[in-house]
């Protein structure tokens, strides 16, 4: 009896009228594998870095997110802060378990409370780092991984997502190349999250409304650390 | 998903005397519309980006049984695990299979048009398995106990005092003197009660956008966040896929997903879209313990090399049927089946059988919008045509319309009669419409003149103007 596996691909096969690439198609395809290039890239992004995080800024708001600069990690706390108190949320904060985010003078902050680790249901507000920022659309990459629990991306009511000046790039691309470099050629981690704003929804009467499942507020804290550090 | 497309007529006429799917389908036509157009303006390589999305999908389609098997290789190395599907019966029993092992009482799901090809939800549920959708849209429909009405706004049809209706019936816990007229109300009661449930689940389904070879991942574009919650919470995620899916490569699918959401909703982005690779690794800290990916065929294999290959190349934005004045007219559920629209109107024939579907590529008046905006620039129309000829060839196609397709092929292969004929037509015409200057019934073309009349034809035909035409031209160089 032949396997549904040799079912599908005999029958694709067959469709196809051959049995496996030729040796010119199967070069071609197997590059296309081992080191893919980029397609058209939007002249959109193709600008100095200064204006990619000007542009990251501008679609993150046109998306209904809201951004605040910042100079140094040591502001990060403060701004924090700041953004529980004009939205009248709670000073408690889940973080993401990496080192960078730790390590922040949380303790400057008395009545804060922290906690680390992935998502659980009360928690009303999260704060991430992220992976990149990709100024096109203003989208965040983030990835899962000892220091990235996904669940902090979508459960909470309100994330929080720390983006460094040097983490902006300006097309997908480049976010995928710079994902290359840390985890090797066509390795992923479990998840990246590319994400362009709060969750919506225009299901009842293609009305936009924020906050579907995911969170209805998206707040990023740019740290100016200076230029792309590729 | 049983299907009523064998009914299109009937469907088509109880949908035009509805007057919420009138007033839904009214609001659709202009909202999709404008914002696609003013997305893709915004964008000048827009049009560019529909040639290489389109050429992306004819290489991986011209190699499929390569990179299937390369990507099922990937899946393999990740920890993942492969399912093939021939059928949709395979499909479900694959999935049933899988619930059953790790003992599953709860099965939450993000919106996945495969899972409505395969009618999953009653198989699960006949097994004893609960099954929530969690898309708003989804769980809208699943209350409401319908199909979806539209591959992207599967609720488009549904107006927001019945979204209403259908939650204080559904929802009697909560309290009978809640506001919930407005959509605001009604998002955050679901979100509210579909917390819990992605808390509970055991299983997570979702769907896939695209399938990278290189990498092994599945990718999900969604706005609500509602398949993350799904896929990132319980225990196990299943992905449920079509084999023409696949990819080759991360910068192929960018690609593709740049033209995706603008074509779609007119988003220059939607709000997640998310890459999934194999279970969680064991340094994370949360993510699936199990990951399963469910490849179906359900007759894609036979589509390939025939004239119908280049609807393979179909990514699901729902732009034709946004664009379709058919679509527009009848809704989504006349339809009869999962896709609606011209994209189902070539693909449901494919999937389930012209002798079941032969109403639905007649559906059209071959206008081309629907080409026009094809993110992939699939040739609908020429498709539709495709079948219309299959149907005649097979006898399918209803007596009266190959007797009077016959007369006019006699016709048309006797220019000369054919003009004397015609000519004598408009001219009868032409005298007896002289007065009213329009004819409100006309023998043999009720069915035309039910609904409009015809304006009286000035006495000449088309021919005979030309000739005059081309006559006086001739004389005044």
């Amino acid at each position: 009896m032949t396997s549904a596996r040799e079912q599908i691909l005999g029958a694709v096969k067959q469709s196809l009228k051959r049995n496996g690439p030729n040796a010119t198609n199967l070069e071609t395809c197997e590059q296309r594998l081992s080191d893919p290039e980029a397609g058209l890239i939007p002249e959109r992004s193709r600008l100095p870095h200064p204006a990619q995080i000007d542009l990251m800024e501008a679609m993150l708001i046109e998306l209904s997110a809201t951004v605040q600069r910042v100079s140094s990690d040591n502001q990060v706390p403060d701004a924090v802060v700041d953004y529980l108190k004009t939205r009248n949320l709670p000073q408690e904060i889940r973080l993401a378990p990496s080192m960078d985010l730790l390590d922040l003078p949380w303790d400057g902050h008395s009545l804060l409370k922290t906690s680390s680790g992935p998502a659980r249901e009360p928690d009303q507000v999260s704060v991430t780092g992220a992976f990149a920022g990709v100024a096109e659309t203003g989208t965040l990459m983030l990835h899962s991984g000892p220091e990235g629990p996904t669940t902090l991306n979508f459960l909470p009511e309100n994330h929080i997502v720390v983006l460094r000046t040097s983490q902006v790039v300006g097309a997908y691309e480049e976010g995928w190349a710079r994902l290359r470099k840390v985890f090797g050629n066509g390795v992923m981690p479990r998840t990246v999250n590319m994400i362009s704003g709060p969750s919506r929804t225009g299901d009842i009467e293609q009305k936009i409304e924020l906050g579907a499942h995911g969170p209805r507020r998206l707040h990023v804290i740019v740290i100016e650390d200076g230029d792309s550090a590729a | 998903m049983q299907s009523t497309s064998h009914n299109f007529k009937d469907n088509a006429r109880r949908a035009i005397a509805d007057p919420n799917i009138q007033a839904a389908m009214a609001k659709m036509k202009v909202g999709f519309t404008g914002k696609r157009l003013a997305a893709a303006a915004r964008l000048p390589e827009f049009e560019a980006l529909r040639d290489a999305a389109r050429d992306i999908k004819n290489h991986s389609l011209a190699n499929l049984d390569f990179y299937l098997e390369r990507y099922e290789d990937k899946v393999k190395e990740t920890g993942g695990h492969v399912h093939w599907a021939p059928t949709a019966e395979d499909a479900r029993k694959a999935i049933l299979d899988i619930c059953r092992r790790v003992d599953a009482k709860t099965v939450t799901k993000g919106k996945s048009m495969i899972s409505e090809e395969i009618a999953l939800n009653d198989h699960l549920e006949q097994a004893g398995i609960k099954v929530v959708e969690t898309d708003l849209g989804e769980y809208i429909i699943q209350l409401r106990k319908e199909p979806p009405s539209h591959i992207i706004a599967p609720a488009v049809h549904v107006s927001k005092e019945q979204v209403e209706a259908d939650f204080r019936a559904q929802h009697q816990h909560l309290p009978a003197g809640r506001s919930l007229s407005e959509p605001t109300d009604l998002v955050n009661e679901a979100r509210q009660i579909l917390r819990q449930r992605y808390l509970d689940a055991d299983v997570g389904i979702t769907g896939a956008n695209f399938l990278i070879a290189e990498t092994g991942t599945s990718i999900i574009v969604t706005n609500e966040g509602n398949g993350d919650l799904t896929q990132s919470l319980p225990r196990v995620h299943i992905v449920i896929a079509s084999i023409e899916k696949v990819v080759p490569n991360l910068e192929d699918a960018s690609t593709i997903l740049r033209v995706l959401a603008r074509s779609a909703t007119g988003q220059e982005f939607s709000a997640y879209t998310t890459l999934s690779t194999g279970p969680r690794r064991p340094e994370d800290p949360d993510g699936p313990e199990e990951y399963h990916v469910i490849l179906l065929d359900n007759g894609r294999s036979s589509m390939l090399g025939s004239e119908f290959q280049d609807m393979l190349r179909c990514i699901r934005c729902g732009a034709c049927m946004n664009h379709c004045p058919v679509y527009h007219a009848v809704g989504g559920h006349s339809y009869g089946w999962v896709y609606p629209g011209p994209m189902g109107s070539v693909l449901t024939p494919n999937l389930i059988g012209v002798e079941e579907a032969g109403h639905l590529p007649n559906a059209s008046t071959f206008c081309g919008r629907c080409e026009s905006v094809c993110p992939v620039r699939i040739p609908l129309p020429k498709m539709m045509r495709h079948w219309r000829e299959r149907e005649f060839e097979r006898h399918l196609t209803p007596k009266s319309v190959r007797g009077g397709l016959g007369i006019w092929a006699f016709l048309a292969r006797r220019p000369a009669l054919y003009q004397r004929l015609t000519g004598l037509g408009i001219g009868v015409l032409g005298i007896l419409g002289r007065r009213r200057g329009r004819f409100k019934s006309l023998p043999f073309a009720g069915g035309w003149t039910k609904y409009r009349d015809l304006p009286a034809p000035q006495g000449k035909t088309f021919q005979q103007l030309w000739a005059k035409q081309q006559k006086t031209r001739s004389t005044t160089k």
